[in-house]
């Protein structure tokens, strides 16, 4: 097992390392560069040189990226320029990654526990109204643009009817920060109330961001229950005259679960772009905004931190769901 | 596990692969047959050569039978028949829509302060939009440009698929593995965060960078797909048997492997259109849409609408409205198209 978990490691740090060579690539091919980006239009042609050397764009590539990458690893990827001008690129996002993770976590944990129980429902009903419901719902949340969910939520809860905050991540409570995740903060200060605002701030956006995930998790689980109920040793476990409850649990839901964990996992990953649409709608102020804003105002040091971090997370989230795909599959381990 | 980059993105390959299984039935059941033909001995002695002229009913192909569970499949049905008339709509847009999308008829009454956007008043059944413009006729016209992008997103990504599919399919060894490798890692980084790279590279937005953002995120999907389907028909009795009669590798892979491995990525490319219309409009939201909006788009026209929804929610409502109804019309047809071409739901 812990071999397993130390090679998928190495695999990571391949990718990564795979995913950074093409970041620096790709920064060193955007339009303009990052002197015209840092000089804007008032550039004439000694500040550009000037510049230019400053910052090494007058190397080889090679000794550049290898640069970057020193940099990179100490956390350095310079101030930025738009987003929060001054600011560090990497403090912006220690400052505002947890808002997203957040976010997704709620998100993904709506979605699970909605989709999960009514997935294995469908199955086992199959026809039934339940299952019925299940399959247009699923359907229709794919169909529909994320951001478009997140509007009309938007302006029904918020606008029309009131009930609920309709941008931010909380009141202006004077909240004391711990953690910079606004409902832990909360709880370990003892400020309920803003605990209980961060978390009305949070319906709205996950419940819009769950959307995709709940419909895809749903079909999968509907999917490989209904695969598993058709096995032979479910029958032969039936025919033992075993309990109904051992027969679900450990018969038929451990190995549905096995192509729904990796689709959670998938699903993870997924959840930035759905992030980056929905922080947008409700103004969040998470990564997923932050990266919307600086891809445009050509925040080129906290584009570079996000991107890498964002890969990071989706390599990360891989390696999680391969080692949780060792515990629950044995066979895995040794393939 | 010698390649660091191997493992990586396994579940989301996995998925790929499983749906490249599809393009086996045709093979398993071809050898399924000869095996049982020549198990239960059959009428007469059989041998393999003649296995197919057992049967005393005539077989039925794959497609055949998988048409005839589709022409009874409500959500086929329906699914195609939104399909259709959207396509429909399209080529006839400017026929059917009551006045020129790009002109602003209503522009006098348009008050900034006030009355932002025009409502509903004869002629006009929809009103207009905020410079405006007949609503109704934009939404018709509409129709013309999303199938544009959703098609060439579609087909782009569909091709540069085909290409690095067969590449790694019909050649093993190195060019499988780096063309492989260079598949993981597109596969590897997140889709919309890849979109938005790609068209950050353009040096202004325009309707072509948001078709090849949308359609670079495509490709790996299809090259895995085509390569899983591909591997299977190499490994299959009838390119041996042509590989046998000494027929040009060109001919074996591009007449009889790769029209026999493209039934799954057609299904997907269903699919990807509903996908690409949907992602669209997720990038025109975010601002990297095309900014010509004369010749409107749905996706265009939905990511304009959000400054004006607290007042005029319908600017919104009528282009995500359509936007829903065309994805979910491609997806229950790939979705059905995809079953029954499936041979664990023959059952």
């Amino acid at each position: 097992m812990l071999r397993y978990i130390v090679r998928r490691m190495f695999q990571m740090v391949g990718v990564m390392l795979a995913l950074s060579l093409l970041l620096f690539l790709w920064l060193r091919s955007l339009p303009g560069g990052t002197v015209s980006a840092m000089l804007g239009e008032r550039a004439t042609p000694e500040s550009r040189a000037r510049l230019t050397k400053a910052l090494g764009l007058d190397e080889p590539l090679y000794v550049q990226y290898v640069r970057f990458m020193g940099r990179a690893f100490k956390g350095e990827f310079g101030t930025s320029t738009a987003v929060l001008p001054g600011a560090d690129a990497f403090d912006i996002f220690l400052k505002r990654f947890p808002a997203t993770l957040e976010l997704s976590f709620f998100a993904i944990l709506l979605a699970v526990l909605l989709a999960i129980p009514l997935g294995y429902v469908a199955a086992r009903r199959r026809g039934s109204a339940v299952d019925n419901a299940g399959i247009v719902t699923s359907l229709v949340g794919v169909a529909v643009p994320v951001f478009f969910l997140a509007f009309l939520l938007k302006y029904l809860f918020a606008i029309k009817w009131g009930i609920l905050p309709a941008s931010g991540r909380q009141d202006s409570l004077n909240c004391t920060r711990v953690t910079n995740f606004f409902i832990l903060d909360g709880l370990l200060t003892r400020e309920y109330d803003c605990t209980w605002s961060a978390l009305k701030h949070l319906i709205l956006p996950s419940l819009a961001l769950s959307s995709i995930p709940f419909a895809v998790i749903f079909r999968i689980t509907r999917a490989s229950v209904l695969d598993v109920l058709n096995e032979d040793y479910v029958r032969t476990a039936e025919a033992k005259g075993l309990a109904n409850k051992t027969i679900r649990g450990r018969h038929v839901l451990r190995n549905a679960l096995l192509p729904v964990v990796t689709t959670v996992g998938l699903q993870v990953g997924a959840l930035l772009a759905g992030a980056v649409l929905t922080e947008r709608v409700f103004n969040y102020g998470g990564i997923g905004d932050t990266l919307a804003v600086s891809f445009f105002s050509r925040d080129y040091s906290v584009l570079q931190v996000l991107i890498l971090a964002a890969a990071g997370v989706f390599v990360i989230v891989n390696l999680l769901v391969d080692i949780s795909y060792a515990v629950i599959d044995p066979r895995v381990r040794t393939r | 596990m010698t390649n660091p980059l191997k493992k990586y993105g396994d579940a989301r390959k996995e998925r790929i692969d499983d749906l490249a299984k599809l393009a086996k039935p045709r093979q398993t059941a071809a050898v399924g047959s000869s095996v049982s033909a020549g198990g239960t001995g059959g009428p007469g002695s059989v041998g393999v050569d003649d296995a197919g002229t057992v049967h005393e009913a005539p077989g039925v192909s794959l497609i055949a039978s998988a048409w005839r569970r589709l022409r009874r499949n409500p959500v086929f049905l329906t699914g195609a028949f939104i399909t259709v008339s959207f396509i429909l709509l399209a080529i006839f847009a400017r026929v059917i829509a009551p006045h020129d999308p790009a002109i602003g008829y209503l522009i006098d009454k348009v008050r900034p302060q006030s009355n932002p956007v025009p409502g509903p008043e004869e002629g006009f059944p929809l009103g207009a939009d905020n410079v405006g413009r007949d609503l109704l006729s934009r939404l018709i016209v509409g129709s013309q440009q999303t199938l544009i992008v959703g098609v060439f997103a579609t087909v782009f990504g569909l091709i540069g698929g085909l290409i690095l599919g067969t590449l790694a399919g019909a050649f093993s060894g190195w060019i499988d593995s780096t063309v492989m490798r260079v598949v993981d890692v597109m596969l590897s980084i997140p889709s919309l965060l890849l979109a938005l790279s790609i068209s950050a590279l353009a040096p202004s937005p325009s309707q072509w960078t948001l078709i090849i953002a949308i359609a670079v995120v495509q490709v790996p999907i299809f090259a895995r797909l085509l390569r899983g389907t591909m591997l299977q028909q190499r490994s299959s009795d009838h390119v041996l048997a042509a590989r046998a009669l000494g027929i040009k590798r060109s001919a074996i892979i591009f007449r009889h492997m790769l029209p026999n491995a493209l039934g799954p990525v057609i299904v997907q490319a269903t699919l990807v259109l509903a996908v690409s219309i949907i992602d669209a409009a997720g990038l025109s939201f975010l601002g990297l849409g095309n900014p010509d909006d004369r010749a409107p788009e749905w996706g265009q026209m939905l990511g304009q609408s959000q400054q004006f929804i607290y007042d005029d929610p319908q600017l919104a409502f009528y282009p995500a409205a359509c936007i829903i109804v065309v994805a979910l019309g491609f997806t229950l047809m790939g979705e059905s198209l995809r079953e029954a071409l499936d041979p664990k739901s023959r059952r």
